[in-house]
């Protein structure tokens, strides 16, 4: 019974860093129709300069909140010069144009820092925290925590603020939004800016439990394809609740079915996305597309 | 003195020029109508005016040229555009649309203020205004159209075939309110309508348009009474 509820705790909290990589890749879709490949190399990347920071002997929560700046201005720049450019081309050359810098980026941070895993440090106590006879991680505990902040910020900020609202009316009309006198097109930039935030908090959650290197988040990223797919790619609540589910489903499955065991976690979370996509398309809480022809 | 001069328009869709050479204004405080069957240019000229396609000519706004200047700085000079098909955000409330309707005004201060007046104007937003938008029937969906073009405060109003689908009682009503609109708080309007009857009722000045071109400028009254146009456009 210890045992399960440490692993859906610790599921919990490896689902939340899913849910928020799933929630920046659903922020970036329903604005734009775009799957940005590259969220979880642009995670990795804010997580290496978080690293460098810190080396610098910066403290942590300083250099954290340092790192999400930089990962705005970084998500807002790369959405203007790279992605502006093909805004209006088929989504192929889109998808295409995402895959590249997924590859450069990998690589420059391969070539900046080398391929060697890094430990990266936690903000939080070493020294697990025991309620009743349960232990739990308290780096686990402080993930979930963070994100929770993170989700409340940005329900907050779309739900209440005008620049908020803005933001959604440009990515679900933009026409009718130019009339207004929304800049849609700063507004999509926003909206990469935000994302690449998410992701940057998502890479500093996870980096203390997977080590840091340049391929840490490729794994990630298909969790947090599997959960955006599984809550609904057209459902940003729906991301979350879908990564919280697969965190807590991958380590379950894992410790109770002997034979998937961690090597075929990866697995569960492919299968799963090709489960969803057969039974229930739209996902758990997602809207199906209705067009009238 | 004319607010809105529109000089020698030409637009064009990739190859297919849909204005040619078009002339009209709008005077200060005066409500003025564009006629003419599908086709003719009247939606185009006023995506045109507000810089939604690519044009050639001179149109002038307040005494300054505003040809080539972006959608979204018109909107802060105050020109208020009730899109072909209302633009409604369905995927948001009542009131979040009115809120999107204020977002380009500098001056914020009166915001409860203005909701207060459309909810006047419009008492049915008022009772939905938590509802999604896309919940609200074809005629409520057109006055909150409106009522969002109100919150910007504008000084010219473009109104694109208010009437379309609606059931006569409630086009009568949205006219009635766009004339208070124009006689309480002076916002110039450009009405473009099929529906000729209604359009020279409200108007004070109408252009009559057939495949891009200005075939008649007259005062509305004026055209009421003309056998050719009550034949042609008003069907009796």
């Amino acid at each position: 019974m210890e045992i399960l509820f440490q692993q859906i705790v610790s599921g919990l909290a490896t689902g939340g860093i899913y849910g928020s990589l799933a929630l920046a890749l659903v922020m970036i879709y329903q604005a734009t129709d775009v799957v940005n490949y590259a969220q979880g190399e642009m995670a990795m990347f804010s997580t290496y300069l978080a690293w460098t920071m810190l080396n610098a002997g910066l403290p942590y929560w300083l250099t954290f909140f340092a790192t999400l700046a930089i990962a705005f201005v970084g998500g807002l720049v790369i959405e203007r010069v790279i992605i502006r450019p093909v805004e209006n081309a088929p989504i192929l050359t889109i998808v295409i144009v995402c895959i590249g810098l997924l590859v450069i980026l990998n690589s420059v941070a391969g070539w900046i820092y080398s391929y060697i895993q890094k430990p990266f440090p936690s903000p939080f106590p070493e020294r697990p925290i025991k309620i009743g006879n349960v232990v739990f991680g308290a780096h686990d505990l402080g993930a979930i925590g963070v994100t929770l902040v993170v989700l409340a910020f940005l329900y907050v900020f779309f739900r209440f603020t005008t620049l908020g609202l803005a933001m959604r009316a440009a990515a679900q009309n933009p026409s009718s939004s130019r009339l207004c006198g929304i800049r849609v097109g700063w507004m999509l930039a926003l909206g990469w800016g935000l994302a690449a935030m998410v992701g940057a908090v998502a890479g500093m959650m996870v980096a203390p439990k997977v080590f840091l290197d340049p391929n840490m988040m490729a794994g990630i990223l298909i969790y947090a394809f599997a959960s955006a797919t599984l809550g609904g790619f057209t459902s940003p609540g729906g991301a979350v609740v879908g990564g919280l589910i697969v965190g807590v489903f991958e380590n379950i499955v894992g410790t109770y079915i002997p034979f998937i065991g961690t090597e075929l976690k990866l697995t569960v979370a492919l299968a799963l996305i090709l489960i969803v996509l057969v039974v229930k398309p739209s996902g758990l809480f997602g809207r199906a597309a209705v067009h009238r022809v | 003195m004319a607010l809105l001069k529109v000089e020698r328009l030409e637009a064009q869709y990739g190859w297919i020029k849909v204005l040619h050479g078009l002339d009209f204004a709008v005077e200060e405080g005066g409500i003025t109508t564009i006629l003419g069957a599908n086709g003719a240019g009247k939606t185009t000229t006023l995506r045109a005016v507000c810089g939604m396609v690519k044009t050639s000519g001179a149109i002038t706004f307040d005494g300054r040229r505003i040809d080539g200047t972006s959608t979204e700085t018109l909107v802060r000079l105050g020109i208020a555009h009730v899109p072909e098909g209302r633009g409604t955000f369905v995927n948001l409330t009542v009131e979040e649309n009115l809120r999107l309707g204020a977002y380009a005004r500098r001056e914020r201060a009166n915001l409860a203020a203005d909701f207060a007046r459309v909810y006047q104007y419009f008492p049915v937003l008022n009772e939905r205004r938590r509802q999604l938008a896309g919940t609200l029937s074809g005629g409520e969906q057109q006055m909150l159209a409106v009522a969002r073009a109100l919150m910007l405060r504008p000084r010219l109003l473009l109104l694109d075939e208010p009437s379309l689908g609606l059931a006569p009682m409630v086009v009568r009503e949205i006219f009635r309110i766009v004339r208070t609109i124009n006689k309480e708080e002076r916002v110039s309007v450009l009405l473009v309508e099929q529906n000729a009857l209604m359009a020279l009722n409200l108007a004070d000045h109408a252009y009559l348009i057939e495949t891009g071109q200005v075939v008649r400028s007259a005062p509305a009254a004026e055209l009421q009474k003309d056998d050719a146009i009550r034949r042609a456009y008003l069907g009796y």
